[in-house]
């Protein structure tokens, strides 16, 4: 028992004076510092959309079509980072843009981590029949490229943003399912799981307030990093067609567009493109930091 | 032998298992015909395929008729090319692997020097710059490295065309977005798996032996980190597929990825299945190729 209340309490406990700790070893990371940075910086930009953006983003405007950034001759500074085929403003696409993208990135990596947790979870606690067509499926979905399954089913149904999430989640959950599943594994023969059992803790306790607290760090370091690998699929996937639709922004859409008017307007393409790196590599930044404190196991 | 044979047999469930989704996906979520013509299509040219494809027979036979079509490599017709599905899909080949070769050699030719110095010299200021052009490498979508290459060398230098496929002079701009995009990953892997091996006892022996640090680092850790970089390289061929969709849109290269792409846009199903099914066992086949490859590096290796 004494194992139980060691394992289980000193998280509430410890959670204070962690963060404390935590916020120090961030402030002593240079990159870590960058990435969280980056990704308020981002998340801000998102929220506050409209008061930031000068332009509505999806007007359209012929006679100011592809005009130049300011500092370029026959930019103006009314629309910054220049307009694009249809005279809309760069800037303010860019500021909207970022709304999909994390929209997208974030909702898309909660169901694919929610699926994965749950079904690495059965898999590792019950074994037996129900972990082999878990794994087997995994194992199937891991043998062909994510990206053919989202074109199929993309196929199927249509790009909408709905659809997006769905199949971006849909098919990158395998990554959790084994994580949480290996852990599981090693997790359920540990003393203070088996006492709990002894004492007749039911399973749904068991996997709620013992394994599932402690595949949490490695679960959020994943999460954060594919956050980084779904915002670049919500990208080449729009910018494919496949994805976000106009009138709404997306930086893969931009790119898109940006790709046809190369020839003569190189703006069009160069920025959206620095907003996606920017943003995935802060994010990249984040997680790699997060692996280093919360969990030293994982290696790259 | 016996565990080739094994393993081709593990990639029949696999294999059937992306025939039944792509069967559920198409068959069970609305009406296959209009999926499978065009969007101005009669009813009475839809009623007349649905009697001639036998969709009011049970979903079990239709998904063994299916199969045995797949068999026999009937995927239907392109209803915009009005030609075979499969004969379409085999004629794009040959473009893609063009391409997936080119870059693979490229990604290759950075990224075993570089993961290895990097990893020699660990720390160092060198390994900063090599590991961070990694972590930017993977940051920046590979389509958009691919625009800016065209921007630069396309547009303001004219070096190189800007799309299509001809002669070497058309591969070099795809094959370079598509393979330092390989490369950045690779490197990292090849980096990891060169430090775990100087990390050994081995080294250690032969450093005490007083050997150089030339010959420990060619002839013993590069030999050894051989057999995870020939398996990385090999377990690329999916982030490789994956690439050749999107690079071959970005440089209207003519490949399988193109024609797969335009498909799923214009919902041409008999080529969307055609390509998938034939991308699937390419990739299967790779990783099955890499294990083989393992296992015959790398002795020790058993399987059970």
């Amino acid at each position: 028992m004494a194992q139980v209340t060691e394992n289980a309490a000193p998280q509430k406990a410890a959670s204070q004076s962690s963060f404390k700790k935590l916020a120090k070893r961030l402030l002593r990371s240079k990159t870590g510092m960058l990435g969280l940075i980056i990704v308020v910086f981002v998340t801000l930009m998102a929220i506050f959309a409209p008061l930031l953006a000068q332009h509505d983003p999806a007007q359209t405007n012929v006679v100011d079509r592809l005009l130049p950034p300011f500092w370029s001759e026959g930019g103006n500074t009314e629309f910054l980072l220049g307009t694009d085929n249809l005279g809309r403003d760069i800037l303010s696409r860019i500021i909207y843009g970022s709304r999909i993208s994390l929209m997208i990135g974030i909702s898309a990596v909660l169901l694919a981590g929610a699926i994965g947790m749950v079904l690495g979870l059965i898999a590792g606690y019950y074994g037996k029949v129900l972990d082999f067509i878990i794994m087997r499926t995994v194992d199937s979905l891991l043998a062909i490229p994510n990206i053919l399954f989202m074109l199929i089913i993309l196929a199927v149904f249509g790009p909408s943003l709905l659809t997006l999430i769905l199949v971006l989640g849909g098919t990158t959950w395998v990554v959790y399912a084994r994580m949480v599943r290996s852990e599981t594994l090693s997790i359920k023969e540990r003393d203070y799981v088996r006492s709990a059992k002894a004492i007749g803790a039911k399973d749904f306790r068991i996997i709620t307030k013992y394994i599932l607290p402690n595949v949490l760090s490695s679960f959020i370091v994943i999460a954060t990093l594919n956050v980084a690998t779904t915002i670049i699929l919500e990208a080449s996937l729009s910018f494919l067609g496949l994805g976000i639709q106009p009138p709404d922004v997306s930086w893969g859409l931009m790119l898109s567009d940006g790709r046809q008017y190369i020839a003569t307007s190189w703006w069009v393409a160069t920025f959206p493109g620095i907003a996606i790196t920017i943003t995935v590599l802060g994010v990249i930044f984040l997680g790699d930091w997060l692996r280093d404190v919360l969990d030293p196991k994982i290696k790259e | 032998m016996k565990y080739m044979g094994q393993s081709l047999l593990k990639t029949i469930p696999v294999l059937l298992l992306i025939t039944l989704i792509v069967f559920l996906l198409v068959r069970v979520t609305g009406d296959p015909v209009s999926l499978m013509l065009p969007e101005t299509a009669t009813e009475q040219e839809r009623e007349s395929l649905r009697e001639a494809m036998g969709f009011n027979e049970p979903l079990a036979i239709q998904y063994f008729t299916y199969l045995s079509d797949l068999v026999r490599g009937d995927f239907g017709d392109s209803f915009r090319y009005n030609t075979d599905a499969l004969t379409l899909v085999l004629d794009r080949l040959p473009a893609t692997f063009e391409l997936a070769i080119a870059s693979m050699i490229i990604a290759v030719i950075i990224s075993v020097p570089l993961g290895i110095l990097s990893a020699v010299k660990r720390n160092s200021f060198f390994d900063l710059f090599i590991t961070g052009g990694a972590v930017l490498g993977k940051a920046m979508p590979n389509f958009w490295l691919g625009i800016m290459l065209i921007l630069l060398l396309s547009v303001t230098f004219q070096v190189f065309p800007v799309s299509g496929r001809g002669g070497l002079g058309h591969l070099v701009l795809p094959a370079i977005t598509l393979g330092t995009g390989i490369a950045a990953e690779m490197t990292r892997l090849i980096r990891s798996s060169m430090l775990e091996i100087l990390g050994q006892d081995f080294i250690r022996t032969a450093r005490s032996k007083g050997l150089g640090e030339a010959i420990i680092v060619n002839k013993h850790a590069f030999r050894n980190a051989l057999i995870p970089v020939v398996t990385i390289m090999a377990l690329q061929t999916s982030t490789l597929v994956g690439g050749t969709l999107i690079t071959e849109t970005v440089f209207a290269w003519p490949g399988l990825g193109q024609l797969l792409v335009q498909s799923v846009n214009i919902r041409d199903m008999a080529v969307v299945q055609a390509a998938t099914f034939i991308i699937a066992i390419f990739v299967i086949l790779s990783n099955l190729i890499a294990d083989l490859i393992y296992r015959f590096l790398d002795p020790r290796i058993k399987y059970d």
